[in-house]
């Protein structure tokens, strides 16, 4: 097993870790020569990295935010008795089951410029004057990238979510109305306690996923620099540029925020669970 | 590594059948569609029938960065899979190392037959790595019939276009035609928009972003005026979204009537005068403008190569085939045929030529006067001083930077691309 996964995981990782100390390209994999610490310094001293990581953590806070929000709302709807619980399951699924690339790609033509059917709608209801370029302009082109971010993984949160509320004891419930407590003191004096560790991991699980999120933007908005993840960088480096030395080392400081992100979560979660009981 | 590009290659290989024959096989990776795929597919069957040699024909991957990376990852892996590679003419720079020296096969007089700055972007270290094969330049698309009911000449210089496309952007939207536009371009952060910008700043007489020597020249006043006229564009003659346009798009906002001026390069040429088309025969192609008075016409230079790689097992055949496929007559063929563009100026007098393409006549000063991208001097860094570039570029676009404010920021960023300016 730890052969397995030394094979499929560790190697490529440490040759990743290893190239970002060497000045090798796509064209040199055989006849490269260690350069040290030069490119995490380059990396360090270059603004558009900066920039990338900014936008990575405006993306990743902001689209997780959203949709642990409405996750919880669409799981506390779900988890009610309504007629037709089963089939409103399924379709808020949906948006999760389709690949990201195809979503993203479906989005970029509803946001087209030209012919897209956002401008049509939002002119048809008189809400902007004129066709805007929602990709094109920088100050859209990261909420547009948020907000399809939000449509397509909202499902999965809600549905993490909603496992956890159907886990919950009756009895308490029970107990809490027979003692007439006002529901929103019910929900976050038990609901929220209760399901708080399911809460936790999805929240990790969407931030590490945020994280690398490398398809929205390539789709949406190719490199350009006002919406360039991480990942994007990493890419344009790796592949446009040839440079594998300093593509490497954006690559190996994006695990390293995920290592720390994921360490942060874990700790912190479990501090706040010991200091609640 | 080797081994999984004989994959890949695997895949994609089409192996058409070549008349048997007892010389050497030799393949040829001919990007494009269509037209231009059946254009090499005849010219180098022809070879083969002349020489007894057979050819194979590999379709590479369609985006040009895909195609870079492939061919590099071939060739740094050593394969003979491919002998003779179609290449950007903003690649010799990158790739050069892996391909032979023609210029002694050649010779001086068919060297001297192409133009200079073709030649020029084919030459690495003084190795001539690829053989000129068709050119492409930009060119502006006019509608003579707005320009004559409105009493303007074609524009000479850019501050003429703007009012011009002003002037007849406000006429034509008093008549009732509110979705015209005075000039479309290409404008998204891509390759395009250092094509056009390389224009702007050229007319200027403002220089290459880096001269031939590798010395880093943009921020001077010629290049921030250049810009600062652009950006005065966006949102009065040109649309908004322009900032997203890529060729396509332009032509699609020219195409169905909705623009006075088109920047493009000439393919557009036979798409807007075809049956389909709102402007057809409307149209007139001229030099782009020059950048006031004291300006030149400029062009970028674009177009493809072809190259020779030096693992290939039979050098010389595939040498003959590049040679034979750039040459004279077969450039006369593609012209006539697949109103392909020559790198040969002499071509563009030819009477046959001319007669299959009126149009050539326009385009030649174009091309002979075309600007080369500073794909020599930057070598395998090019792509990242493009993208620093045009990533510059749009900022100052979209309104978020003013030109002369940015201009030194991506001086510096160059500096740092070069690694200290050692290219």
């Amino acid at each position: 097993m730890l052969v397995v996964l030394a094979g499929v995981a560790g190697w490529p990782l440490f040759r990743t870790v290893f190239f970002s100390f060497t000045d090798a390209t796509l064209a040199t994999l055989d006849g490269f020569q260690g350069v040290g610490l030069d490119n995490y310094l380059w990396l360090m001293r270059d603004p558009v990295w900066w920039r990338a990581v900014w936008n990575t953590l405006v993306f990743t806070v902001v689209s997780v935010g959203i949709e642990t929000a409405l996750g919880l709302g669409i799981a506390l709807i779900l988890n009610a008795h309504l007629p037709g619980r089963g089939l409103l399951r399924a379709a808020v699924l949906i948006p999760w089951a389709i690949p990201t690339v195809v979503s993203a790609q479906m989005w970029g033509w509803m946001f087209h410029d030209l012919y897209g059917v956002v401008n049509a709608i939002l002119m048809g209801l008189g809400l902007i004057a004129e066709p805007r370029a929602w990709t094109a302009d920088p100050d859209l082109a990261l909420p547009v990238v948020i907000a399809v971010d939000v449509w397509k993984s909202t499902p999965f949160m809600a549905l993490l979510i909603l496992a956890a509320l159907q886990m919950l004891p009756r009895d308490l419930y029970e107990a809490a109305r027979v003692d007439g407590v006002h529901p929103v003191r019910v929900f976050v004096r038990i609901t929220l306690p209760l399901i708080r560790p399911a809460l936790m991991v999805a929240v990790l699980f969407r931030t590490l996923d945020a994280l690398r999120v490398f398809d929205l933007m390539y789709v949406l908005t190719g490199n350009s620099r006002s919406t360039m993840s991480m990942s994007v960088y990493a890419r344009q480096y790796l592949i446009d540029f040839q440079d594998v030395g300093y593509g490497s080392a954006a690559a190996t400081v994006l695990v390293l925020v995920l290592a720390v992100a994921t360490v942060l979560a874990v700790t912190l979660g479990r501090v706040r669970v010991d200091a609640g009981r | 590594m080797a081994r999984r590009c004989a994959l890949l290659l695997a895949g994609v290989l089409t192996a058409l059948s070549a008349l048997p024959a007892a010389g050497a096989t030799v393949t040829l990776a001919c990007s494009g569609l269509g037209i231009s795929f059946d254009l090499c597919r005849d010219g180098a069957q022809e070879w083969a029938r002349r020489s007894g040699n057979e050819v194979r024909f590999v379709s590479p991957p369609k985006g040009a960065s895909e195609q870079l990376a492939l061919y590099q990852q071939l060739l740094a892996a050593g394969s003979p899979d491919i002998d003779v590679f179609q290449i950007d003419v903003v690649w010799p720079g990158i790739l050069g190392t892996y391909f032979i020296d023609l210029k002694d096969r050649a010779g001086p007089d068919t060297v001297g037959r192409h133009l200079p700055a073709m030649i020029e972007a084919a030459t690495v270290k003084g190795r001539l790595v690829a053989m000129p094969w068709f050119a492409d330049a930009g060119v502006l698309y006019a509608r003579k019939d707005l320009l004559e009911a409105h009493g303007r000449p074609v524009p000479e210089t850019w501050e003429e276009l703007q009012d011009t496309a002003a002037l007849i952007q406000r006429a034509e939207r008093a008549a009732g035609r509110d979705r015209m536009w005075g000039y479309v371009w290409q404008g998204r952060a891509y390759e395009g928009l250092t094509v056009n910008a390389l224009e702007w700043i050229a007319s200027r007489n403002g220089g290459t972003i880096v001269a031939p020597d590798g010395a880093i020249t943009i921020d001077n006043p010629q290049a921030a005026a250049a810009l600062a006229m652009a950006r005065g564009w966006v949102g009065s003659i040109s649309p908004p979204g322009v900032l997203n346009y890529m060729e396509e798009e332009a032509r699609g906002v020219f195409q169905s009537g909705n623009a006075v001026f088109m920047r493009n390069w000439p393919y557009a040429w036979t798409l807007v005068n075809a049956a389909d088309s709102a402007v057809g025969g409307k149209v007139a192609v001229v030099p782009l403008p020059k950048g006031g008075p004291e300006g030149r016409h400029a062009s970028t230079l674009g177009g493809q190569m072809l190259a020779v790689s030096k693992y290939s097992a039979h050098a010389d055949e595939a040498a003959d085939l590049a040679l034979y496929l750039t040459g004279l007559d077969e450039q006369k063929r593609r012209a006539i045929h697949g109103a392909s563009n020559p790198t040969i100026p002499a071509l563009y007098e030819d009477a046959e030529v001319v007669a299959a393409n009126p149009f050539f006549a326009e385009l030649a000063e174009s091309i002979t006067n075309a600007v080369n991208r500073p794909a020599q001097a930057t070598g395998m860094r090019y792509n990242q001083v493009s993208a620093e570039f045009y990533a510059n570029v749009h900022e100052v676009l979209t309104g978020r930077r003013d030109a002369k404010a940015m201009l030194p920021d991506l001086e510096q960023a160059l500096v740092r691309v070069s690694r200290g300016g050692r290219w």
